[in-house]
């Protein structure tokens, strides 16, 4: 598909109730993430010990947390963290399983055996027992965290881009261009990548949810983003002991991820519509 | 069908092989030399040396790896760095806890999310409908633990109903298996929706609904039986996403499992404990998913012939 009719897909997806509403949330996110500093009069590592456990005022939208730091100001900053993890984690997980799938998918044989093999084993267990491995070699913190997610997620970019290469290698058009002399390389990157590129980036994009709310599962734990760089799920971490006192330190953060990853895969939905693309996804 | 045992048994050995390889590897991945990593802080050269022994750690890394296995399928999964008691013995003490959790919790969200999806499946594009496909979608995308604490915070503190942590009494388990089964149950319910609604689209169905059966006997009786299958399919792929949820879940309810014990050895970097940890999730995973395929295969001659 070229990429005027990409962008016209996402317009006709941004033109549905679904897709506006959803679009404009992520659109918000994103803005604040980059806009933090400007947004907020607070700092976000700045201890105010005075006003630590405040609850949401004027002063302080969301409240304080136990040190005093703006609540609001944490979350926008804690977006940068959560997004920029996310974003960058599931685009090389897309990257190396489009590389993979599409090679295994087109030369077939023993690489193609050796990378099934792979998806197969990883496909049946759970994303995050995936990354807890991991983070147990690499270690807590971003690094850890980016590798979990892009490892965790990498047999479902293979596979489906497998299954698209799969699909489209034996159409006439491709043995017209076999036909014709053209290189495999040549076939590869001008016919079968940009016909399987809709259906991956959408994968590409829905998991980019789950991706969120992985990072922020891993931050709970403590193993994610480490202080006082606030990510969402780092921020629940150490609000979950105060659970009691002050329960805006973990509503909060955790609203800013569930709505993102319900805006996310509403918006998802909505491209699939709009790109046709429902039947593909389904049969990888 | 025991043939079909066999060969399904068979088929796991491999990946076992390569995930308990994984596992043994982490030891030898992480910075650092792994008996350093195996030993508390402070320990004498003779307990470095048993160590070596215990482990071949001067024989090749296949060799060291036969022989963890080996000790491993004996019940002997090593010391804890921390507590310095046998690994076996404290994963015996947590593992009825997870099983327990993962049980209930796959039980709950079968039943609930199977009649969720005939609801919505009989009231389709209804409010009804609507009403369960929406929680559905709410239910599958917050993030477990946050739905945890919220749950935690609505009826431990403001209605103190359930204790807010721990694994004692019958009371405690309520919430934990809430906070996983709703995740889980919305999965299902979405199957059971659409493979419901694909069912009754056939033909034998409307040669029911001639004979003059009433909608509902059609519905349960008959429909439900084919939509079921495909439901048995996507929990049997599934079944380890529900375990991974205990892990996360466990940590926030403070209740003693494996995933709190991982998490905890994690952060305490006491290796023989997250090896065994890890190594217990990933044959429950397994286990879990050869549970559901063998289900599928008694209640789908297809599947059973389509292995041989």
């Amino acid at each position: 598909m070229s990429l005027k009719g990409t962008l016209n897909s996402i317009g006709r997806a941004l033109r549905t109730p679904k897709g506006a509403i959803s679009g404009a949330w992520l659109a918000l996110v994103v803005l604040g993430a980059i806009f933090a500093p400007v947004l907020t009069p607070y700092d976000y590592d700045i201890q105010d010990l005075p006003n630590a456990f405040a609850a949401p005022s004027f002063a302080h939208w969301l409240g304080t947390d136990e040190f005093g730091r703006d609540l609001l100001t944490r979350v926008l900053y804690g977006a940068r963290t959560s997004l920029s993890v996310s974003v960058l984690s599931i685009s090389v997980s897309v990257f190396t399983g489009m590389v993979l799938g599409a090679a295994a998918g087109y030369f077939g044989g023993a690489f193609d055996r050796a990378v099934t093999i792979f998806v197969d084993l990883t496909w049946s267990f759970p994303e995050i027992l995936i990354a807890l491995i991991l983070v147990a070699i690499i270690g807590p913190g971003i690094t850890g965290t980016m590798v979990a997610i892009a490892v965790a997620y990498l047999a479902q970019f293979t596979r489906l881009t497998r299954a698209q290469i799969m699909a489209i290698r034996s159409e006439t058009y491709i043995e017209a261009a076999k036909s014709l002399g053209a290189r495999d390389s040549f076939i590869l990157l001008r016919h079968l990548l940009p016909n399987s590129l809709a259906p991956v980036l959408v994968a590409g994009m829905l998991a980019t949810g789950d991706a969120i709310i992985l990072e922020a599962t891993l931050g709970f734990f403590g193993l994610g983003a480490q202080p006082p760089t606030p990510s969402w799920g780092s921020m629940m971490s150490s609000g979950s002991a105060l659970l009691f006192k002050a329960p805006w330190i973990i509503v909060f953060p955790g609203l800013a991820v569930a709505i993102t990853v319900v805006a996310i895969n509403l918006f998802g939905d909505a491209l699939i519509r709009a790109l046709d693309i429902k039947t593909r996804l389904r049969e990888a | 069908m025991l043939d079909y045992l066999i060969r399904r048994v068979l088929l796991l050995l491999p990946v076992f092989l390569a995930v308990s390889a994984i596992i043994f590897l982490i030891l030898h991945l992480i910075p650092g030399d792994p008996v350093d990593n195996l030993l508390k802080v402070g320990s004498g050269p003779d307990a470095r040396a048993k160590i070596e022994a215990k482990y071949g750690l001067d024989q090749p890394l296949i060799v060291q790896y036969g022989m963890w296995l080996g000790n491993v399928l004996q019940g002997d999964l090593g010391t804890s760095i921390i507590t310095r008691r046998p690994v076996s013995s404290m994963i015996a003490q947590v593992l009825p806890n997870s099983l327990m959790l993962g049980g209930f919790a796959l039980l709950f969200s079968s039943i609930m999310g199977i009649i969720l999806g005939i609801v919505a499946a009989a009231y389709r594009d209804r409010w009804p409908d609507q009403i369960i496909m929406g929680g559905v979608l709410l239910g599958s995308t917050l993030p477990s633990f946050w739905l945890g604490l919220l749950l935690i915070l609505a009826f431990s503190v403001q209605l103190s109903w359930f204790p807010v942590s721990g694994a004692r009494g019958w009371e405690s388990l309520v919430l934990p298996v809430l906070t996983i089964g709703l995740g889980g149950m919305a999965l299902v319910a979405r199957v059971t929706r659409v493979s419901m609604i694909d069912a009754a689209s056939r033909d034998f169905v409307l040669l029911l609904h001639a004979k003059g059966l009433s909608p509902a006997r059609i519905r349960l009786r008959h429909v439900l039986r084919h939509a079921l299958i495909p439901v048995v399919t996507i929990l049997a792929l599934r079944i380890g996403w529900i375990l991974g949820g205990a892990v996360t879940v466990e940590y926030v309810f403070a209740r003693p499992g494996l995933g709190l014990t991982l998490i905890k050895a994690l952060a305490q970097h006491d290796y023989p404990v997250v090896q065994a940890c890890l190594l217990m999730l990933a044959i429950a995973v397994m286990l879990g998913t050869l549970l559901g395929d063998i289900l599928q295969a008694l209640m789908d001659p297809r599947v059973r012939s389509a292995m041989t």
